[in-house]
């Protein structure tokens, strides 16, 4: 259960903006979660009920936005989307395939009151 | 404060004062300029904003929006740096060793100490509970030290970063870490190691890469460990290692038995090798 753990760090991140922002409550919480980050989001959204409690965070609307994978293609020298990591290219169907994107695992923005 | 326009304060209708709320429902003229100098020549007289509406109502505070864009795994990733900063200036080689529960990681782990000698190394093991690995490893003669997650799944950089102030590596001494036996936790998860080496027993099956790719895709190195079992459980070597370079492509890989001694040369080859290239680093 690593959700847990990460919902700590929001929280974290929370209470760190709080000191800098001054603000009392987070409405609305908006988190980016690369197709490979590993996250099972019922999992995380379960634990940050559970992890907010008794912060500014505490009842906020939790919303996870998926980004997808990409890989950079050497032959297509493009950046392509891909589903499953080291997928081939779809273009050529190349495997000199680089993974540049789908990793990402972080707080976008907060809306607060 | 007044619903009708958001005024807050008291106006002068028909002669007398009286709340903003009231005039209007009253229907009774009054001036909306209590509270600023200009004019509205449009008619509009509604004070300017940046909140929801676009519109400020005195005496509650606006939502607004705050850029964040912080990485959930900073905090982690920062102390990871912390800890790969000390291990560097001390040229300590430092290995995280990941698998499932089972793999034989310990076993692995106490061979390779009994090959290399249990000088000018040490090791870090994580597990939900019980001390039973660092016993085992104490057993050889290395320094070790338990870390018990309790109900955690995994390592992180700061339960790490103690652990190296308490077991204070030798300057270009080896550092193991054994991660809690699980295969999707740790992989998240920097510790400030040099190289994720995967254990992978030839009992856990041929797919165990493709469903668990995170893993093995930020591993260095595989160790197939259990080789002599592999005629007993009917186990494809060639099919993990097409698996695992599938997920993989620069992954490396050893067929060995910690058991029976097979193919230890080449690991122990392997762990000379990226030791040496930590000196000259």
């Amino acid at each position: 259960m690593h959700e847990m753990s990460l919902a700590e760090s929001i929280r974290a991140i929370v209470d760190d903006q709080a000191a800098v922002h001054g603000f009392s409550r987070v409405t609305r919480l908006r988190v980016e979660i690369g197709r490979f980050s590993c996250v099972e989001k019922t999992a995380l959204a379960f634990a940050f009920d559970a992890a907010m409690a008794g912060s500014p965070a505490q009842g906020a609307a939790l919303e996870m936005i998926d980004l997808p994978g990409t890989a950079y293609c050497s032959d297509c020298a493009t950046t392509v989307e891909i589903d499953e990591r080291f997928d081939p290219c779809p273009i050529c169907g190349g495997r000199k395939m680089l993974p540049d994107g789908g990793d990402e695992l972080r707080v976008k923005d907060m809306e607060v009151i | 404060m007044c619903t009708v326009c958001g005024c807050s304060s008291a106006v002068f209708a028909d002669g007398q004062a009286m709340s903003h709320d009231e005039a209007h429902r009253l229907g009774l003229a009054h001036s909306h300029n209590d509270e600023h100098a200009h004019s509205h020549a449009d008619g509009d007289h509604h004070h300017h904003g940046l909140g929801d509406a676009g519109l400020s109502v005195p005496g509650l505070s606006q939502r607004r929006l705050i850029d964040v864009e912080t990485s959930i795994l900073a905090k982690n990733d920062a102390l990871a740096a912390g800890n790969r900063r000390v291990l560097n200036a001390l040229g300590v080689l430092a290995l995280n060793f990941v698998s499932s529960p089972g793999s034989g990681k310990t076993t692995l782990l106490c061979r390779t100490i009994e090959a290399l000698g249990p000088l000018g190394l040490a090791v870090i093991e994580g597990d939900q509970q019980t001390s039973m690995d660092a016993e085992k490893i104490r057993a050889t003669g290395a320094r070790a030290i338990q870390i018990n997650t309790g109900k955690g799944c995994h390592l992180d950089a700061a339960m790490v970063g103690q652990a190296i102030d308490t077991l204070r590596p030798k300057p270009n001494s080896l550092l193991f870490i054994e991660n809690v036996g699980n295969l999707v936790c740790p992989a998240g998860f920097d510790l400030g190691e040099d190289a994720k080496v995967a254990v992978l027993s030839v009992t856990e099956g041929e797919d165990k890469p493709l469903k668990y790719p995170a893993m093995f895709a930020a591993a260095r190195l595989a160790l197939l460990n259990k080789t002599d079992l592999a005629p007993h459980c009917g186990a494809d070597l060639d099919a993990y290692r097409q698996n695992l370079l599938r997920i993989n492509p620069h992954i490396g890989i050893i067929c060995l038995s910690a058991r029976t001694g097979e193919g230890m040369d080449e690991w122990i080859g392997w762990l000379k090798s990226r030791r040496q290239e930590k000196a000259q680093a």
